[in-house]
């Protein structure tokens, strides 16, 4: 039974170290450990908010982005196409452009076939005319005797004319 | 829900430890008991024959005795033994003498070696038969020595605040980092102590108590492994350190209490008069009977667990003293089973402080919670 006995010794001591034992261990273990712990929880707490912040940051930017992305998809689509409608116009107009310009080439051409018929049928009536005159004036002057004869001549005549 | 679920199970472990170690306890001692007596008859016998045969009492002198060897392993001491060796003129010891404090109302107080003691009396004081200090003039003294258990207080005491001073500068060395080395190693025991014997109890009241409950759970387990130490000291299986460890949590019990404790004490609400007169005696023993559990608690498992493995190993030598060939059969079983309980009792030793802990925290959150309080925790609980 003496094991069940406290002995007022072993009480007095056990409080002197506990009590110091409480009071060093508070001021230069507890206190800088729990207020680590609880520095370090608030720092990945803190850490964990920023991360979740930034990815909707992210995510807004992304959106944003891609938003941005469409409109520039867009706008070069638009600007293609209207180069191609502005290609095609030109093409077009030059085209006309051409045609009409063929067109009056062809028609100045025309114009001066014809003229130049115009003058070439001028000038073959002035030759015919000229010959005629020649042929008269030399059947006119040779007086001729018979008919046959003047046929004959005739003949020689035109004969001649078609040699010239 | 699951913690309270959880510290149950925990207590149910620890019971059913408790139960073990009683059986084997008990069991043991019966088979003591036997070679006791018989040791006793024998001490009779001898004594009868004492004038027939001169030289038997001599031999008597190097009798095992199971019972004394186990109660100095186990109780506290002036002197830290170590081992003892036979030689010409009976046992010598090798033992490290502690210094002696004693204070009497007729000299004062006296400081001396335990050892110079043996040469002599001084200041009146001297050893009796059972190897005690004693006063030649029969009056009480005040002990004060630093006896071995005090003097293994102050190791351990030197050693947490070393372990934990070490683990303490990490903090103010790397701020924010992850813990390394002793820092990694200490910072996981102290977030236990205060997530799971702590906060779940005390709330919003935990930072007050925090660094009671933490230098209390440190200090009982690195009493409780050191104490299995070969030669360590059985600390936190002497009773005195326990009832001042429950003294401690009882204080802070009273100190902390609100109305609201002492009103469900003397006045349970919505409990009929006639209740009342048998559940308010209960309720103010119960004031006492918390703390008074606390501590008989630790003192019975420390000091079980010590006398499990003392018993089995003294085994061996009752065994041998009958036959040297019995002593090494019973030393295989002896060694297995006291490997078995030490393998047992580590664990023990975590868990004992534990459940101190959580004990205390228990407790004082009874006395501190208010009515308002009450429901607060209660409307958390439900979520």
């Amino acid at each position: 039974m003496e094991l069940l006995k406290p002995e007022l010794g072993l009480i007095i001591w056990t409080t002197i170290i506990l009590l110091s034992l409480i009071f060093i261990l508070t001021k230069f273990a507890w206190k800088p450990i729990l207020k680590g712990l609880n520095d370090r929880e608030k720092t990945i707490a803190e850490a964990l908010n920023t991360a979740e912040k930034t990815k909707l940051e992210m995510a807004a930017m992304k959106s944003q982005h891609e938003a941005l992305l469409n409109e520039a998809r867009q706008e070069r689509s638009l600007i293609l196409k209207e180069a191609k409608d502005m290609k095609d116009a030109i093409i077009g107009e030059a085209r006309d452009k051409a045609k009409s310009e063929g067109a009056k080439m062809i028609e100045e051409a025309k114009r001066e076939i014809d003229n130049q018929k115009m003058a070439a049928i001028i000038e073959v009536k002035n030759a015919a005319g000229n010959l005629v005159l020649e042929v008269s004036e030399k059947i006119l002057r040779r007086e001729l005797n018979s008919k046959d004869e003047q046929v004959k001549y005739i003949n020689t005549l035109i004969e001649q004319s078609k040699l010239n | 829900m699951c913690e309270y679920l959880c510290a149950t199970k925990k207590r149910v472990i620890a019971l059913k430890v408790l139960k073990f170690k009683l059986f084997i306890t008990i069991f043991l001692l019966s088979i003591f008991s036997v070679p006791a007596v018989s040791i006793a008859q024998e001490n009779n016998s001898a004594n009868q024959s004492e004038n027939l045969v001169p030289n038997e009492p001599k031999k008597e002198d190097g009798k095992f005795n199971a019972k004394k060897v186990i109660l100095e392993h186990i109780s506290d001491s002036h002197e830290w033994h170590f081992f003892s060796y036979p030689s010409d003129d009976g046992y010598k010891s090798v033992a490290l003498p502690l210094p002696c404090i004693l204070y009497s109302k007729a000299v004062g107080f006296s400081f001396f070696m335990f050892n110079h003691l043996e040469e002599g009396a001084i200041d009146g004081y001297k050893l009796n038969a059972e190897h005690h200090i004693e006063r030649a003039d029969g009056a009480g003294f005040y002990d004060l020595s630093i006896t071995k258990n005090v003097a293994a207080m102050l190791i351990s005491s030197i050693l947490l605040i070393w372990l934990f001073r070490t683990a303490a500068k990490g903090y103010g060395a790397r701020p924010n980092q992850a813990p390394t080395g002793m820092q990694n190693l200490m910072e996981v025991l102290v977030s236990f102590v205060r997530d799971e014997a702590a906060k779940p109890f005390l709330g919003k009241k935990t930072d007050k108590y925090l660094p009671y409950l933490l230098t209390v759970f440190f200090f009982i387990w690195i009493n409780n492994m050191l104490g299995l130490l070969p030669g360590g000291a059985n600390v936190t299986g002497n009773i005195a350190v326990t009832t001042t460890l429950a003294l401690f949590t009882f204080i802070l019990i009273l100190t902390g209490s609100r109305k609201h404790y002492w009103m469900h004490i003397l006045n349970p609400p919505g409990i009929p008069f006639g209740v009342k007169l048998i559940l308010v005696p209960v309720e103010i023993l119960g004031i006492v009977t918390k703390p008074f559990a606390l501590l008989i608690r630790l003192f019975a498992n420390m000091t079980a667990g010590h006398l499990i493995v003392l018993s089995f190993l003294s085994m061996i030598f009752i065994f041998g003293q009958m036959s040297p060939i019995a002593g090494g059969g019973i030393s295989i079983f002896s060694i297995a089973f006291s490997t078995f309980i030490y393998l047992l009792e580590m664990l023990v030793c975590a868990l004992q402080a534990y459940i101190f802990t959580m004990l205390s925290s228990v407790f004082i959150s009874e006395a501190i919670a208010g009515g308002h309080d009450h429901e607060e925790h209660a409307a958390e609980e439900h979520h």
